[in-house]
């Protein structure tokens, strides 16, 4: 689960500016929800962790922090 | 609504314009110019062929190059010939062609099925058939007949096709300014300076706003296609409302790239069609007419419904919805209807200005 945490805050730096996420702190606050990013991070997850995200899981509540991140690719891995 | 006999006829040119070719990829020796450039260094074009590319050209209708041929060699020549500026990415080295034109697909971010190819060899449309097949292969010596192609016959040329070289040259020009910066992809839009436009659709945004719902595959939400006097009636209607977007950067102008249809009741707001030309895909504005969209349904008090159907290639459509909040309230045949609850809304993002007008 570190492990995972420490990929997805990586991914994310490339991404946002602020470079310090805390594992709880919501990433979409900030306005750079948009249709790339989400887009960019859903093919990460998949092809890093090779799973598949299902219509039900895309919703905003599983993706916006580190950790529940880190729960729905649990999840979908178990 | 009904079809009367005028409205059929425009519904079957608007399937064939779907089919219409959107790149033609150009062989070089025997086929842009007579001999082969290897072995004699002063080949003259062909005799239709500047008519042909710049018509071509004039019509929005992008071009390239596969050739097997020396690189430098070949891009000087074309420099001397004064038509190096009418080729996006062209793909000259001595590996196959089919290879080629799947670079020129991907990097131009086009479906193959929309590509034409001439050549002078049976071979080499042969091995593009073969392993491309989707691809329409021309030969050289058809030349003649290119411009009376109805593929190659845009019902409309608009304002944005004229544009629409240029605009991809400059998107060159970001990407590799893109890869060499060194923030985040946040900071890099931040130095593009982009303004996103909204505004209600007029007149005059018609018949690009029928070639968007043609053109555009990926970032469509719907595949709906609507006619030039649809739109026009949709425009002119109390029941609905129809919004079309520009975005500019600091290299200049994308032209108007996306629109948004809602179809209004007194209670409930649907958005029908939503969607964005490719060319912006990575600009980061994808959520940004939809935002706006939930703002004007709030602000009218309005539930807020949005009708999706999957296709091969939209699945950022949907993320898109759900990651703004939407969830799946129901089903009617192919068409998923979503809702928004309106109860959160996110910001427009801080890297680029946002001007709405009424």
């Amino acid at each position: 689960m570190a492990d995972m945490k420490t990929d997805i805050r990586q991914f994310l730096s490339r991404y946002v500016k602020n470079q310090d996420i805390q594992d709880d702190e919501d990433i979409f606050s900030s306005g750079i929800v948009n249709s790339l990013f989400a887009m960019q991070l859903v093919m990460f997850l998949e092809t890093r962790f090779n799973i598949r995200i299902t219509n039900q899981e895309m919703n905003l509540d599983n993706f916006k922090s580190i950790n529940s991140i880190a729960t729905t690719v649990d999840r979908l891995l178990a | 609504m009904d079809l009367n006999p005028d409205r059929r006829g425009d519904a079957a040119e608007l399937i064939r314009e779907e089919t219409k070719v959107k790149c033609v990829v150009w062989d070089l020796d025997q086929t842009i110019w007579d001999g082969i450039l290897l072995e004699d260094k002063r080949v003259t074009l062909r005799g239709e062929v500047l008519e042909v590319i710049r018509k071509l050209d004039e019509r929005g209708i992008l071009q390239s190059i596969a050739s097997k041929n020396d690189a430098d060699a070949a891009m000087a020549k074309l420099e001397e010939l004064g038509i190096q500026e009418y080729f996006l990415y062209p793909q000259i080295s001595w590996g196959s062609k089919s290879e080629a034109i799947k670079n020129i697909a991907s990097l131009i971010n086009i479906n193959p099925n929309t590509i034409a190819f001439i050549d002078d060899q049976p071979f080499e449309r042969e091995e593009v058939e073969f392993s491309l097949p989707q691809v329409r292969c021309i030969a050289a010596e058809d030349m003649n007949l290119i411009l009376e192609r109805a593929d190659m016959t845009p019902r409309f040329i608009t304002e944005d096709s004229q544009l629409r070289r240029s605009m991809y040259m400059t998107d060159r020009v970001r990407k590799e300014e893109e890869q060499h910066f060194s923030g985040t992809k946040e900071e890099f839009l931040a130095t593009l300076n982009m303004v996103f436009g909204i505004y209600p659709a007029g007149e005059g945004d018609l018949q690009r706003a029928e070639e968007l719902t043609l053109r555009t595959h990926q970032l469509n939400a719907t595949g709906y296609t609507y006619s030039y006097q649809e739109l026009d009636e949709f425009r002119k209607s109390d029941r609905h409302r129809l919004w079309v977007s520009e975005l500019e950067d600091k290299y200049g102008t994308y032209g108007k790239i996306g629109i948004a249809l809602v179809e209004c009741s007194e209670e409930v707001w649907t958005l029908k069609l939503l969607l964005m030309s490719c060319r912006v895909m990575s600009r980061g504005v994808g959520s940004i007419m939809l935002n706006f969209i939930m703002n004007e349904a709030h602000k009218s008090g309005c539930k807020l419904w949005a009708e999706f159907v999957e296709n091969s290639v939209n699945r950022m459509m949907y993320i898109t919805y759900k990651f703004a909040g939407f969830q799946e309230v129901g089903k009617n045949g192919d068409i998923l209807i979503l809702e928004n609850d309106l109860t959160s809304i996110q910001p427009f993002p801080d890297y680029v200005k946002v001007t709405c007008s009424e």
